[in-house]
């Protein structure tokens, strides 16, 4: 592994109509798991940090459309997990192409 | 024989159903205690992989929709933070049954405390998750409807209603329940009929029974002329489909050549996803009441743009109206309506919004920017006098004016009412000088008859084709007529194919319906002869 235990931060604005809801919940966790760092999600840069492997502290969450959520990832492949989520909540969760078509 | 009994609900999905009653048990058998805490642990580890591969069995031939909520129930079972607090507490000495709902029920706190609705409606989603894990620790498999059953109870979860088969028929009757749930727009989506808010009798009802998904009729052991009378309407209904199908895309006319507008009520941006533009006049109301109430406070100009550009980009160069945020009375917004006694006569629609210009002036920003990219009309709801209709209109010429000096692309579009309180329906010639009228039949109704349209108890007396309605209807048509101010209905008697006709011969040429009623409504049009 080339970034073994290394660290990595970033934050992102959330830019979905509804939030870290359940489906983008769904998404966002299940691309957690595949990392095997551990990456820890949190409203303020503070903390307190949750689990972003966990679903039901990422709903309970209750991040709204504007918050700005907070990463950090330790561990193997630490900045390629935090790049993947970081993209994930930029694309919208990938849901943009749904909304297109519905509006 | 027992005498038939006929309640009356609140419809929630036409269609019509007839079949034994099929009750659903409300409490779940019980959960018989093991012997220590190892035993209790997998009595529970059980439950939930049980459920899991029920839940993953649904899913295999769920539909979009319900394929989402699904997996988010499954991964909620997969995670460990959930049934960590009920093994702890089994670990405590707790039953697994006890340890398990505790562990739900705070979990199901955190959302129904939440001021979002999109997060309170989750408390639904874990209490089928508890109700699931908990009917599997007892041993007692909840038992599937038989096809063509008339499911009756207090509430039916998503779950529920997905492992039910009604390929072949069946409906459901709810003594609570609302039009508004996720079961409701599942059973929608599937033609599945259904009614809500029955009064509940002293016993639960047995045997055969019809359901009018239509009226919100159920009648618990009809007699032969209950029966025959269902049938007809059932076989008409069916026809009626049928037929309606045929006029979906086609412009609407009566059959004496009489064009008419139909247009379509967007309550949400993709409530237009199932439509195209081309099978409809255009969008004659557009809520906006979808974006208060979220969590993270009022709309800001930005979202609000966004949101109606989206939908006047769809419409091309057809015209959308949209209205200006109607809260209050059945419409509650946080941070914006006030808690009154008496809602539907209080502070709600233009009058709380002009009470409030720094909330009202952002939306009018966002309306004059939108207004570049479309067709754009804007109307006021529960205006009552002439003032109110100039005070909001000058918030428009002054916010242009603002956003002139700010060199942003604007342009002001025609500004008319609803009408909707008797006041302006009597002297329509005081509001001469708005742009247009769109009457709102839902609320003219119920203040003309003074009989809201949610109470079942005088549903009778809310009837949009008693005369005093009809009277007031046919003046404004001729007012507008001789005063060229287009007059137009957005209330759902639009949409509804008995009271097209009255709505016609009153002299109205324009409907604003909800895109589910477009192919029945310009077949109800088809059908007129004036």
């Amino acid at each position: 592994m080339a970034n073994s235990n290394c660290k990595a931060v970033a934050s992102v604005v959330i830019t979905h109509d509804v939030g870290l809801h359940a489906r983008p919940s769904v998404k966002f966790t299940k691309l957690a798991k595949s990392f095997p760092a551990e990456i820890g999600v949190a409203l303020d840069p503070e903390g307190p940090w949750f689990d972003a492997k966990s679903i039901v502290k990422v709903m309970a969450a209750k991040a709204p459309k504007g918050t700005t959520l907070h990463l950090r990832a330790e561990g193997d492949g630490a900045e390629e997990a935090i790049g993947a989520l970081v993209g994930l909540i930029e694309r919208n969760f990938d849901e943009d192409e749904q909304h297109a078509r519905s509006a | 024989m027992p005498a038939p009994l006929r309640l009356r609900g609140i419809a929630a999905s036409p269609g019509f159903a007839e079949g034994p009653i099929f009750p659903i048990s409300e409490t779940i058998g019980r959960y018989e205690q093991k012997n220590g805490v190892e035993a209790e642990r997998e009595a529970l580890r059980r439950a939930i992989a049980e459920a899991s591969s029920r839940l993953e069995g649904l899913m295999s031939r769920a539909t979009d929709e319900s394929a989402e909520m699904l997996e988010f129930q499954l991964a909620m079972l997969a995670d460990d933070a959930l049934t960590e607090p009920a093994y702890a507490a089994i670990s405590g000495g707790a039953a697994a049954d006890i340890a398990w709902s505790r562990a739900l029920d705070a979990e199901c706190a955190g959302y129904e405390s939440s001021d979002n609705e999109y997060f309170r409606a989750r408390a639904a989603d874990l209490r089928d998750i508890r109700d699931q894990v908990l009917a599997s620790l007892s041993g007692s498999l909840r038992e599937v409807a038989p096809t063509g059953s008339i499911v009756y109870g207090h509430d039916i979860t998503p779950t529920r209603f997905l492992e039910t088969d009604w390929s072949q028929g069946g409906g459901i009757a709810l003594t609570a329940g609302s039009a508004a749930s996720h079961v409701a727009m599942l059973a929608r989506a599937r033609g599945v009929p259904m009614v809500v808010a029955l009064p509940a009798p002293k016993s639960v009802p047995a045997g055969i029974a019809l359901l009018d998904g239509l009226e919100g009729g159920f009648v618990v052991s009809p007699s032969v002329s209950d029966l025959e009378r269902y049938r007809v309407r059932a076989q008409k209904l069916s026809e009626v489909r049928r037929e309606a199908a045929k006029y979906l895309a086609a412009a609407a006319a009566t059959c004496d050549g009489t064009a008419v507008r139909v247009l379509v009520n967007v309550a949400d941006p993709s409530d237009v996803k199932a439509i195209d533009i081309a099978w409809c006049d255009g969008v004659g109301l557009m809520r906006t009441e979808f974006l208060y109430g979220r969590q993270g406070g009022l709309p800001d100009e930005e979202t609000q743009y966004q949101a109606y550009r989206r939908v006047l980009e769809w419409a091309g160069d057809k015209p959308v109206t949209i209205r200006t945020v109607d809260a209050g009375g059945d419409k509650p917004v946080a941070g914006l309506t006030v808690e009154e006694t008496n809602p539907f006569l209080g502070l709600r629609g233009i009058r709380l919004t002009l009470a409030r210009p720094e909330i009202f002036r952002v939306q009018v920003r966002a309306l004059l920017r939108a207004s570049n990219h479309g067709s754009l009309k804007v109307m006021f709801p529960m205006v009552s006098d002439p003032e109110e209709y100039d005070r909001a209109a000058a918030f428009f010429h002054s916010e242009a004016a603002s956003l002139s000096k700010e060199g942003a692309p604007h342009s002001v579009p025609p500004l008319g009412i609803m009408v909707e309180v008797p006041a302006v329906a009597i002297t329509p010639e005081r509001f001469a000088h708005a742009a247009f009228f769109s009457i709102g039949s839902n609320d003219l109704t119920q203040y003309v008859m003074a009989a809201a349209r949610d109470n079942p108890s005088v549903a009778g007396l809310n009837d949009v084709r008693n005369p005093a309605v009809l009277k007031l209807v046919g003046g404004l048509a001729t007012f507008g007529a001789s005063n060229a101010v287009p007059v137009s209905l957005c209330g759902d008697a639009g949409g509804d194919p008995s009271a097209i006709p009255d709505l016609l011969q009153a002299g109205l040429r324009d409907l604003s319906v909800a895109p589910a009623q477009l192919a029945m409504a310009k077949a109800a049009i088809a059908g007129v002869s004036l």
